[in-house]
């Protein structure tokens, strides 16, 4: 990583790492983390042992989902739930899923797409406007306005809930696209995070010189301010999109037209009715799959953007 | 110029608070409102009027005399005391050990933990539904055939039950928070203590863990607060669960009040108690924290 990494170990190890360097180590040398520690094989093998026990627990309810999905509602009782049943039925599952009812589970899937991808991405942009005005003017009524956003990032998103349907019932908007997107276009939490990170990364002397060259404040703000703040932009994004995919209660209240639910509310629905009808036990099971494969792949490429801004800005406020 | 500069905050902060006033203050002024507000419908569906008045703290007495809601309030005091410390814990071992030296592939295991995070908290239900509900289950299966019966979804046991799923989505969200603030501890401080023969226990325990206080006070933090708000995976879970009422959580209980019974006022009231609830609770976690450093 850098220098310090060449140091030659010191006579006081401690326990775990006494036994003799061989031949072998010193032409391969250990590998050592940022901390400047090295560790012996014994140890190495105990705690990837333990990571890999860890990880079967968090991957155990995936890899049930892709088993069941491949299976008829009977077999799904019939035969061990961590194996394939001899008869595969994935296909017909899928094609089941992406047809009943007139494709519904395709307009679910589009539903949150929507309300996630432009909620999210208007969130961001209303955060990083909002944010950087705290962080980048003086004016009145700043820490008013900082104290009352900062109240919204402890208020729990349900108790707003109920009061919402109330006031958007009496509005006429209930029951519509815009009763959830409307909710997620704020985001205190990504406001706060956004202020912070301007506070600590816009140069102001870079707005200065801006202003000096005659460009205006929001024009500041777009070229400069913006591309400084990407970092946080990207974790408010990221943060954002994935609290408006999984919302369940505030969809949940605000829908009756089972055309306007999200994916999670759809899946809900089918999943109640399995009682009823063994049918619903495929098509949940396959809906559960193909709704969780995007989900796994998004967060497995994104989670390295995870690090940056949004723990960064937390934790420094 | 300077008026410029002066309108400019106002401009860009605009678009923000308009929709925080819609989303945030008025819902709350709305919510505080309806709490102290009784509606009396004239005639047995209310085909006579509705009428509505000031109600006082009423609707507030009959949320507290609720045994439902009461009992519902400490089911999550319960469930966070226990829940919240062990995730937490569960947490900072797996942050450590991911940068520890002895961690192989830290980069895959850290994306393998962080994967249920992704998944929506109603689909994590139906997803381990499936493993709790006997006849489904390869895990009570598995259980049955050692004879050592279990019953995920019983009474006594179906809070901890959910209490897995929710560890289950948020410790690698949070090992990823600590995680984050263990990379920006300072090298030098690593180099001195190893200079000073201290070994990766030592290491842990007297620099690691007092420099992630506040990563670990943030994720603290945001767990109070979500296990007040707990409604999607006891909601899903009560399908298969007839142990989960329909006054489980406080969130549950208000939801009921309001769709279920058409209780605005009473409703309202629960709303602000959990709200208020999750004030104390945080600021008092706070000034805890704070206090002991």
């Amino acid at each position: 990583m850098n220098a310090r990494t060449t140091v030659d170990p010191q006579p006081g190890r401690s326990a775990g790492e006494t036994e003799p360097a061989s031949a072998e180590d010193r032409q391969k040398p250990r590998r050592k983390t940022r901390n400047g520690a090295r560790s012996s094989p014994g140890m190495t093998i105990l705690v990837t042992g333990i990571l890999v026990v860890v990880a079967l627990y968090f991957l155990v309810p995936v890899y049930w989902v892709i088993i069941a999905a491949t299976k008829t509602s009977e077999d799904l009782f019939g035969t061990n739930g961590f194996w394939f049943a001899e008869n595969i039925n994935l296909i017909e599952n899928l094609t089941l899923v992406l047809t009943y009812d007139g494709g519904i589970f395709v307009r679910w899937f589009a539903n949150s797409l929507l309300y996630a991808g432009v909620g999210s991405l208007l969130a961001t942009y209303f955060a990083a406007a909002g944010g950087y005005a705290l962080a980048k003017y003086e004016f009145r009524g700043r820490n008013l306005v900082f104290g009352l956003i900062l109240g919204g990032v402890l208020v729990p998103a349900t108790a707003t809930a109920l009061p919402m349907f109330l006031l958007f019932s009496d509005l006429g908007i209930a029951n519509t696209y815009w009763s959830v997107l409307i909710p997620s276009l704020v985001s205190p939490f990504g406001l706060f995070l956004c202020r912070i990170f301007a506070d600590a990364s816009v140069d102001t002397s870079v707005l200065e010189s801006g202003r000096i060259d005659g460009a205006s404040e929001l024009k500041i703000f777009h070229t400069l301010a913006l591309r400084v703040m990407t970092p946080a932009l990207v974790t408010v994004f990221l943060f954002q999109l994935v609290g408006i995919w999984n919302n369940y209660f505030l969809p949940l209240i605000m829908l009756a037209d089972t055309d306007l639910y999200p994916i999670t509310l759809g899946l809900n629905n089918w999943n109640s009715q399995t009682d009823r009808l063994p049918e619903f036990y495929q098509l949940t099971t396959g809906g559960v799959l193909l709704s969780v494969i995007p989900l796994v792949i998004a967060m497995l490429v994104l989670q390295r953007f995870w690090r940056g801004g949004l723990t960064e800005g937390a934790v420094k406020g | 110029m300077k008026t410029a500069q002066k309108r400019a905050p106002w401009i860009l902060l605009a678009p923000f608070l308009l929709l925080f006033v819609f989303t945030f203050v008025l819902p709350i002024a709305s919510a505080v409102g309806y709490s102290f507000t009784s509606v009396q419908r004239l005639g047995l569906f209310g085909e006579g009027g509705v009428t509505s008045g000031f109600a006082g703290f009423s609707n507030y007495a009959a949320a507290l005399e609720d045994g439902g809601f009461i009992a519902s309030i400490g089911r999550m005091l319960l469930f966070g005391v226990v829940q919240v410390p062990v995730m937490l814990i569960l947490c900072v071992i797996l942050a450590l050990l991911l940068e520890s030296a002895s961690a192989k592939w830290p980069g895959a295991f850290r994306a393998a933990y962080f994967v249920p995070y992704g998944i929506p908290g109603v689909i994590a239900t139906i997803l381990w539904s499936f493993l709790y509900v006997p006849g489904i289950s390869p895990i009570t299966g598995l259980f049955d055939a050692m004879g050592i019966p279990v019953d995920f979804l019983s009474p006594s046991t179906v809070l901890w039950s959910i209490a897995n799923i929710v560890t289950w989505t948020y410790t690698g969200y949070n090992m990823l928070i600590i995680i984050a603030q263990l990379k920006s501890i300072p090298g030098e401080l690593y180099e001195s203590a190893r200079m000073d023969g201290a070994g990766p226990f030592k290491v842990a325990w007297s620099i690691q863990l007092p420099l992630i206080r506040p990563a670990l006070v943030l994720t603290g933090v945001f767990s109070i607060i979500g296990t007040l708000q707990l409604f999607a995976e006891p909601q899903v879970l009560a399908t298969v669960a007839p142990a989960i009422d329909s006054q489980y959580t406080p969130n549950l209980s208000a939801f009921t009040q309001a769709f279920t019974n058409g209780d605005y006022g009473v409703a309202s009231a629960q709303a602000v108690i959990i709200a208020l609830a999750a004030f104390v609770l945080s600021f008092t976690f706070l000034a805890l924290t704070n206090r002991k450093r």
